[in-house]
C-alpha cells in the first residue's frame, strides 16, 4: 500500500484504529471514510466485478458509487460511510458474489 | 417534398425503422419527445424473447422468431457502421416456475404452439436439480423452468445510444423536443410540431408508442394502444451469479441484476410503489435467495404500449395512403424485424413480409 498520500487531512480528531483488506490503518474518528482512506494511502478500494478494473472514490457525495467496500458484509458507499472506531473493511466482492 | 419518411417517434421502433429505410437509400426525418415523454426505449427490461409470444396468434411468434434469429447480425452491422458495441447473449432464457401446475399448464401451451409452428419452438422442461445445474444461486422453492433456447437479452440503451448515432451517420435527420400535434395530408404530408417546426413528406410513420393514442385517429388509425405500468429495481454491480435470463431477474453485462416487472393498469404514471418494489424484492429473493443481501442501486417505472391483444400494429391508414402505424410492446425483440424486413413492407416490395393479422381489422366491432 502506497503511503505517500496526494491527499492531506486538516484536522487534529482523534485518531481510531480499522482494518483495511488486513491492514490496520489509524483514521480520524468521524471522518469521511473515503476521504480518509486516500488521506491514509489507499487509491484503489476495489477491483469490478466484471473487467476487474481498478476503482476509487470519483464523485465523494453517493451518486457514482465507484468507491464501494464491504462492511460487516455489506457493500456500502465509502463516500457515505464515518469513521468509527474498530471498522472492519474488506474489499467489496473480494471472494465473488453474496458469498 | 422535404424528405422521403417522417418517422413520428424516436424511441427503438422508429429508429430501427429510419435506420432500415436510411439502408435503403430513402430519406428520413425522425421526430422525436423530449425528456416529459414517456419513453419505453430508456425504461424496459432488455429482453430480446420468444418464449410465451404469440400463445394465441402464431405468427407473432414466428415473427418474433424470424427478429432473434437476425438480432445479433443487425447489431453487429449497427456496432460495426457506429463503433459502439451493443452486448446481446442468446443462450436461451428461463420461465421460471414456483408450482408444478403452473409449469405444466405452460408446457402445454406451448406444445400447442409447437405445433402450430412446424416444430420449430426449441424448448426444454428442466426439473429444480436440472435447473440448479445451470443456474447455482437457485431457490428451493423454485420447481422447474422452461428453457427456450431462442430466448436471450441485450443491453437496450447502448442498443438505443448506437441506433441513434448510426441513423444521423446515415445522414437521417433526427429532431429532438418535438410534440407533433397535426398531421395532414393536402399533397403530401405536412406535420406540424407545437414549437412551430413543420416537416413535409412523401410517406410517414406514427411509430410515437403511447403518443399514438392522441395522434393516431387524426390520421385514420383507431390506434388502440394503452399503457401498462412496469417498475423494475437495480442491484449493485456483482460478479456473475445469473447465467440465463428469466421474466423475474437477469444480469446485465455490466453486472448489474434487473428485478422485473410488475403489471400494473394505471394509466398515464410511470411513479414506483413501495407495495410494487417490495414484491419484486420478494419474487426475485424467492427464486434467488442470494439477493438477499444485495444492495439496491435504482429502481424505476415506465410504460409499456399495449394494444387490445398485446399484438404489434402494422397499418397502412386507409383514410390517408402513406400514412403507417408502427406500434408493438417489444420494440427490443423486433428491433431486428423493424430495421431488416419491416421497410420492405413501407415501400410495398415483393419482399414484404406477410403482417395481414397485425393489421387494425382485427379490433372492428362485429
Amino acid at each position: 500500500m502506497k503511503t505517500a498520500s496526494p491527499f492531506l487531512e486538516l484536522d487534529n480528531e482523534p485518531r481510531v484504529n480499522v482494518v483495511f483488506d488486513g491492514n490496520a490503518l489509524s483514521l480520524p474518528e468521524g471522518a469521511n471514510l473515503a476521504a480518509a482512506l486516500m488521506a491514509a494511502g489507499v487509491n484503489v478500494f476495489r477491483h469490478t466485478p466484471v473487467s476487474g478494473a481498478p476503482r476509487g472514490p470519483f464523485c465523494m457525495m453517493g451518486a457514482c458509487f465507484d468507491c464501494l467496500v464491504e462492511i460487516d458484509g455489506t457493500t456500502k458507499q465509502a463516500c457515505m460511510t464515518v469513521v468509527t472506531d474498530g471498522l472492519e473493511i474488506t474489499r467489496a466482492h473480494r471472494d465473488g458474489a453474496l458469498t | 417534398m422535404e424528405t422521403d419518411y417522417a418517422i413520428i417517434g424516436g424511441g427503438i421502433v422508429g429508429l430501427s425503422v429510419a435506420w432500415g429505410l436510411l439502408r435503403r437509400g430513402r430519406t428520413v426525418t425522425v421526430l422525436d419527445g423530449d425528456d416529459g415523454s414517456f419513453r419505453a426505449s430508456r425504461g424496459n427490461f432488455g429482453l430480446v424473447w420468444v418464449q410465451s409470444k404469440g400463445m394465441n396468434q402464431p405468427r407473432y411468434a414466428s415473427w418474433s422468431q424470424q427478429s432473434a434469429a437476425i438480432w445479433a447480425d443487425f447489431a453487429n452491422e449497427v456496432a460495426g457502421n457506429t463503433g459502439q458495441p451493443i452486448p446481446l447473449e442468446q443462450n436461451g432464457g428461463y420461465d421460471l416456475h414456483f408450482s408444478e401446475e403452473t409449469l405444466e399448464a405452460t408446457v402445454a401451451k406451448y406444445e400447442k404452439l409447437k405445433a402450430q409452428l412446424g416444430g420449430n419452438y426449441p424448448y426444454e422442461v428442466l426439473g429444480h436439480n436440472a435447473l440448479r445445474k445451470e443456474e447455482p444461486h437457485i431457490g428451493p422453492k423454485v420447481v422447474g423452468a422452461i428453457l427456450h433456447h431462442q430466448d436471450g437479452h441485450a443491453n437496450p440503451l447502448k442498443l438505443l445510444k448506437a441506433l441513434a448515432a448510426d441513423v444521423r451517420r446515415m445522414g437521417g435527420h433526427v429532431l429532438v423536443g418535438k410534440t407533433v400535434t397535426d398531421v395532414s395530408k393536402p399533397d403530401g404530408f405536412h406535420i406540424t410540431c407545437a414549437d412551430g417546426t413543420i416537416v413535409t413528406s412523401g410517406k410517414v410513420v406514427l411509430s410515437a408508442g403511447l403518443g399514438a393514442a392522441q395522434l393516431g385517429p387524426k390520421m385514420g388509425f383507431k390506434a388502440p394502444v394503452r399503457p401498462q405500468r412496469g417498475q423494475v429495481l437495480i442491484t449493485e454491480k456483482l460478479p456473475k451469479m445469473i447465467n440465463r435470463p428469466s421474466l423475474i431477474a437477469r444480469q446485465v453485462d455490466e453486472g448489474g441484476i434487473q428485478i422485473g416487472a410488475t403489471n400494473e393498469e394505471v394509466g398515464l404514471d410511470d411513479k414506483v410503489t413501495q407495495t410494487g418494489l417490495s414484491g419484486l424484492a420478494a419474487e426475485a429473493i424467492a427464486a434467488y435467495p442470494a439477493l438477499a443481501r444485495a444492495q439496491l442501486v435504482r429502481s424505476w417505472g415506465a410504460l409499456r404500449v399495449l394494444s387490445p391483444d398485446g399484438l404489434p400494429i402494422y397499418q397502412q391508414s386507409t383514410e390517408m395512403p402513406g400514412a403507417f402505424l408502427v406500434t408493438c410492446h417489444s420494440g427490443i425483440t423486433l428491433a431486428a424485424a423493424h430495421a431488416r424486413l419491416l421497410p420492405e413492407w413501407l415501400e410495398g416490395t415483393d419482399a414484404a413480409p406477410d403482417l395481414e393479422v397485425f393489421s387494425e381489422d382485427r379490433f372492428s366491432v362485429s
